[in-house]
């Protein structure tokens, strides 16, 4: 039984097809591995050079954030955590990213469905400029989306003449972070699509199914786990980014400031216990939306080998 | 794009599992529009601005010696960074696939954490640490040594946002190729080095590239983590996004566009490649014999 398996890229999205993962060999290798004494050579080394490097680049570091943190009393971590201002921050940020991922959702179903079902010219450049927004480094992304979109840009001046105004307002947040989610719901989607075996789709159709009917109960079923996988990565991205938005927001405190914007505008100030308290709160809330992710991949991956 | 004839889906019975062509045509139509408004125009938006002045300006946006300075920093950045994180992507690889032992899933999740913290964070760390009022700060400070606001500080915010990206790409690669072609080679009489550079090396060559491509852009992209650690000091510690930034916001938008239609350009050219590398992959994949 060969499946293509779930291969996570540098952004933490399963991506199709690049390497095909042989679950026999797999297990039969994790087998004779439990069962024969370590032949090969190189793991101390290997291992303590892993744990060591992380301890120095990630957890060590990480750790500073906490203990910070813990260096202030309850009432003042609470104090700074929910000021007025900081709450207005937490509001755009969790909102605009919440909508820009359902943006995403919808719009990166859509994409996938059609670069996995239907044939076009330019199908295979646009297929692997989905990718733009990983590889386009997030300032470049945030100057573009602002010089498009204030009043006088080529959007911008579309929609001033409607009363919308996108540029310097909590949409253009959204914008900016509709752009660094895209390919989240694509990468995830897509590899399930292609691995959906037709002949349930033709049962569905042969037992007096629409096509509509049989997307909506056969199809979208089978999707589901990667769709929320594809929705919480692009949540997850949108909530720490800083680069794409900065420029496009406007930052007015209270209106269209960010909750990373907030900790750099802390410690431009040395206000090193204000930046640290917030830091804190979006570190334990990025670990959550980890943990969910990792839950939901686990789900997809049991998903599609029930089907394979 | 709606004049397409061909099958949609190819198949036995493509009436049963295809829709109408005039739901095939508005389906792809609006795909394509949404992709348009958000990836495309914004990426012909940046070429478009950068040379609107003339190639002339253009060119003397990217030749003017801040510019310049800013070219060095960045690739000397990569070329620090990614150098430790392939190095680390390797052991860490060799160690979670080719080996058993207790606390697996939990370091696989370790690895990953730096892509699920905000870039603004992976900066604030270091100044926890090694800035002026950080754990090391009082003590860099006696020996003049310089990390947050310097070099060293945008090397190491670096390092961490890519931290993941080789041992990611290689972990899952390296766990199904299994241990059995090493074993072989050991039991053959091959030491351990020459067993990673004879076999296991050559096996995951192209996952190995990916990581590093993908690292690579990563690590020249990278705006908050670097932007929190370096001052902005200009010729010393700015790099090209930085640079993108500072002339932005001093109403430079032809520099700053020409300079970020560099940065564009690198984007393009990762895309490229990891459109190139990943055919290999699969090749090698699925005829190991032939793509070694």
């Amino acid at each position: 039984m060969v499946t293509t398996g779930l291969v996570v890229n540098g952004h933490g999205v399963p991506r199709s097809g690049a390497f095909v993962v042989d679950d026999a060999t797999t297990s039969r290798a994790d087998r004779s591995r439990r069962k024969r004494k370590r032949v090969l050579p190189g793991f101390g080394l290997s291992l303590g050079y892993t744990i060591v490097y992380l301890s120095l680049i990630v957890l060590i570091p990480l750790s500073a954030v906490f203990i910070r943190t813990a260096q202030l009393t309850w009432p003042a971590f609470v104090d700074i955590v929910t000021a007025p201002r900081v709450m207005a921050s937490y509001r755009l940020t969790f909102g605009a990213s919440l909508s820009a991922a359902l943006v995403n959702t919808a719009f990166g179903l859509l994409v996938a469905w059609v670069l996995v079902r239907y044939r076009f010219p330019g199908r295979r450049l646009v297929d692997a400029l989905v990718d733009l927004p990983f590889a386009l480094p997030t300032a470049v992304a945030g100057v573009a989306l602002t010089g498009l979109f204030t009043p006088n840009g080529w959007i911008g001046a579309l929609l001033t003449p409607m009363g919308i105004k996108v540029a310097f307002t909590p949409l253009g947040v959204m914008v900016a972070l509709t752009f660094i989610g895209l390919p989240f719901v694509v990468r995830t989607v897509q590899p399930v699509l292609e691995e959906l075996p037709r002949e349930i789709e033709e049962a569905a159709a042969t037992l007096g199914a629409t096509r509509w009917d049989s997307f909506r109960r056969v199809v979208f079923p089978v999707v589901l786990p990667a769709l929320l996988t594809g929705f919480a990565l692009a949540f997850a991205r949108a909530i720490g980014e800083y680069g794409s938005v900065i420029f496009i927001a406007g930052n007015m405190p209270m209106v269209s400031e960010i909750t990373p914007l907030i900790i750099i505008t802390k410690l431009e100030q040395y206000d090193y216990a204000g930046a640290t308290a917030i830091a804190s709160v979006m570190l334990v809330v990025s670990f959550l939306l980890l943990l969910a992710i990792n839950a939901l991949q686990a789900w997809t991956r049991r998903r599609q080998g029930a089907l394979a | 794009m709606t004049t397409e004839t061909a099958l949609s889906y190819p198949g036995p019975t493509p009436t049963a599992t295809g829709e109408p062509p005039i739901v095939r045509g508005l389906l792809i139509a609006l795909a394509l529009a949404f992709l348009t408004l958000f990836l495309f125009v914004p990426l012909a938006f940046v070429f478009y601005e950068g040379l609107k002045k003339g190639f002339g300006v253009y060119l003397a946006a990217i030749a003017e010696p801040d510019a310049l300075d800013a070219i060095k920093l960045t690739l000397l950045t990569a070329a620090i960074a990614v150098p430790l994180n392939l190095i680390f992507g390797v052991a860490a690889a060799w160690s979670i696939a080719k080996f058993s032992f207790r606390g697996k899933n939990l370091l696989i999740t370790l690895i990953d954490l730096p892509f699920s913290v905000s870039p603004v964070i992976a900066g604030l760390v270091y100044v926890l640490i090694f800035g002026l009022q950080g754990w090391f700060g009082p003590g860099l400070r006696e020996h003049d040594l310089k990390i947050i606001f310097a070099v060293p500080g945008i090397v190491l915010a670096t390092t961490f946002v890519t931290f993941p990206f080789v041992a990611r790409e290689l972990i899952p690669l390296m766990q199904a190729q299994g241990t059995e072609q090493e074993e072989a080679a050991t039991v053959l009489g091959a030491g351990g080095w020459q067993t990673f550079w004879r076999i296991t090396l050559p096996n995951v060559k192209w996952g190995l590239l990916y990581g590093v491509i993908l690292c690579n852009a990563r690590a020249m992209g990278e705006f908050g983590a670097v932007s929190v650690v370096s001052g902005h000091i200009r010729g010393a510690t700015n790099t090209l996004p930085l640079q993108v930034e500072i002339l932005y916001n001093e109403y430079q938008f032809a520099a700053a566009f020409a300079v970020a239609s560099l940065l564009a350009l690198l984007a393009l050219v990762t895309l490229a490649l990891k459109f190139a590398v990943e055919r290999r992959a699969h090749a090698q994949q699925l005829f190991p014999e032939i793509h070694r």
